[in-house]
């Protein structure tokens, strides 16, 4: 059914530090391996070793130059900003599902398609702001990122590793997981204390998922001299002195 | 967003065809529509042929075309599905109006009915493939309220060109018809024309805000990859808008101004030249109105360009 769910109290998702992140892609290279033989797979490439490759991949890392846009001398700075499915609680990509393939989950909030009802007529992906669902030509049905539940409640796993792949990889940190409906969860609790935002919140879409945004530079952003100043005591002070006569 | 050709010949044709049901259908209500069978069997031919042709390309483009069925399941949420719904539903009127045109007591009930139950929902199929798109919200060009009336007007105009055609071919220029034809032209252009004057000003929402960085200015330096992608392929596409400016008025003279002309100018000549100009009034009508649908396409921006582009310079 494609009709969303009432809202629950569970909401799964990510918070992603875009202070601590730094573009390794790591966590897409991780979700490719994990997701290749999981749930929605295979995760397809196309001519994967010649020219023009294509493929189906459920986490793609940006690289920007960021600047503040009114200032009169901007500081910028390099922003690695990896983009997914943010598992929405409006998600459009769901409701102008014909088929009834994408369905949010009522328990713990996860968008999912089910393969075998989808007809791979690609209104999801016109549907969704952010790029996260990506077909399958090979396949003929659109693929998306699952927050890997597959991971997440396998038994079969240590339970430090239930968490999904892209998460157990980050070697920063930056990725982190857990229950955003449940005010008192770490997760809940960083986004608070960092200010996370939503992505484009003026459609609508209310995502789960939330960025943390880079903490300012020290020393005020201004980039700090190479070359350290002259002393003003000491040794090299008096042979500044001397020499400067 | 790219212009795929089985989207494109879908809305055209079934709009020309849905449009040509319901123009025949207020004609026949009005007494205007002329009783004669090879016209009547042309006219139901023509626009079934263009209906069902056009639901039959929309599944082309499908990966699993065998599954299209489940499309009728989701009418609670979808409006592809209530699309689908309407689209079939409209076959039981139009097959019960052409039956009681073409065999008068073939099909019980008056005639009058079958035309009004099909032109309702002939117009609610129009709509629903309207609001496909009008629903869209990373489409500021689709997300907005001029895309229905566009949709609803120009699926009626090409089906009156159409109809025009064929009635002046077998019985002379018919000045209610002539009458419909010009209010759907003069109409359809105005909307047309006050929705491109909006689009100059509509655009996608700021690429900081995109990362969660509102008001900051982005430069996207590197992509998550060398190739384009599926998102690229399906949602990046920007020839439309370096050639929109010509297109346009390509699509303007061919859809609106000559298909006016020649309607007009075919009530004041001979018959046989009212028909030739009648008929060339529907090819140029219908030419422009594929020019403009592949427009409406190809000049949409869609919000993950936003995370490729960063901030417009």
């Amino acid at each position: 059914m494609t009709s969303l769910p009432a809202p629950g109290g569970k909401k799964l998702g990510l918070v992603i530090d875009l202070d601590t992140c730094v573009g390794c892609h790591a966590c897409a290279t991780n979700c490719k391996e994990w997701n290749t033989g999981g749930h929605m797979a295979p995760l397809t490439d196309t001519n994967p070793y010649g020219g023009h490759q294509d493929g189906v991949w459920f986490n793609r890392v940006h690289t920007y130059e960021v600047s503040d846009a009114g200032a009169a001398t901007p500081e910028s700075r390099t922003l690695h900003f990896p983009r997914s499915c943010l598992h929405c609680e409006q998600p459009a990509c769901v409701t102008v599902c014909p088929t009834g393939a994408s369905y949010k989950r009522a328990g713990d909030g996860i968008v999912l398609v089910d393969e075998s009802k989808c007809i791979g007529c690609k209104l999801c992906s016109w549907a969704c702001p952010y790029g996260a669902r990506e077909y399958d030509v090979t396949e003929g049905v659109m693929k998306k990122c699952t927050l890997c539940i597959d991971r997440i409640y396998n038994e079969n796993l240590e339970e430090r590793d239930r968490v999904p792949a892209c998460v157990a990889t980050c070697p920063t940190g930056a990725r982190h997981f857990g229950d955003l409906g449940d005010p008192q969860s770490d997760v809940s609790a960083l986004v608070r204390a960092r200010g996370g935002t939503d992505l484009l919140p003026e459609l609508g879409y209310a995502p789960i998922n939330k960025y943390l945004p880079p903490r300012s530079k020290s020393g005020g952003g201004s980039i700090p001299p190479a070359e350290a100043p002259a002393p003003k005591a000491g040794v090299w002070a008096l042979i500044d002195r001397v020499l400067t006569r | 967003m790219n212009p795929a050709f089985s989207v494109i010949f879908f809305t055209t044709a079934s709009g020309a065809g849905y449009g040509l049901l319901i123009v025949a259908g207020v004609l026949s209500i009005l007494g205007e529509l002329p009783p004669d069978t090879p016209f009547a069997v042309a006219t139901m031919g023509i626009a079934l042929a263009a209906v069902t042709a056009g639901l039959l390309a929309s599944t082309f483009h499908l990966g699993h075309p065998e599954r299209a069925w489940r499309a009728l399941s989701q009418w609670r949420s979808s409006w592809l599905s209530r699309e689908g719904v309407m689209a079939i539903a409209t076959y039981i009127p139009a097959l019960g109006f052409g039956g009681s045109w073409i065999l008068p007591g073939l099909v019980p009930g008056p005639r009058g009915a079958w035309a009004t139950a099909m032109i309702v929902c002939a117009l609610t199929t129009v709509f629903t493939t309207a609001m496909i798109y009008r629903s869209l919200k990373p489409i500021p060009q689709w997300y907005n309220g001029w895309v229905v009336a566009n949709y609803l007007l120009l699926g009626p105009m090409s089906g009156a060109v159409i109809l025009s055609a064929l009635v002046t071919t077998a019985s002379g220029t018919n000045f209610v018809l002539a009458a419909l034809v010009v209010s759907f032209i003069c109409g359809a252009w105005a909307r047309k024309s006050a929705y491109w004057r909006t689009m100059e000003q509509t655009g996608l929402p700021d690429a900081g805000s995109a990362l969660g960085l509102p008001g900051q200015r982005v430069r996207s330096v590197e992509w998550p990859h060398t190739e384009r992608n599926y998102l690229l392929k399906e949602m990046g596409f920007a020839i439309g808008r370096k050639h929109a400016e010509k297109l346009r008025r390509f699509s303007v003279v061919t859809a609106f101004i000559a298909p006016l002309a020649l309607t007009v100018g075919a009530a004041f000549l001979t018959h046989s030249w009212a028909i030739l100009a009648t008929w060339i009034a529907a090819f140029s009508a219908v030419t422009g109105v594929v020019v403009e649908r592949w427009l409406f396409f190809a000049e949409a921006q869609h919000s993950v360009t936003l995370y490729y582009k960063g901030s417009a310079d």
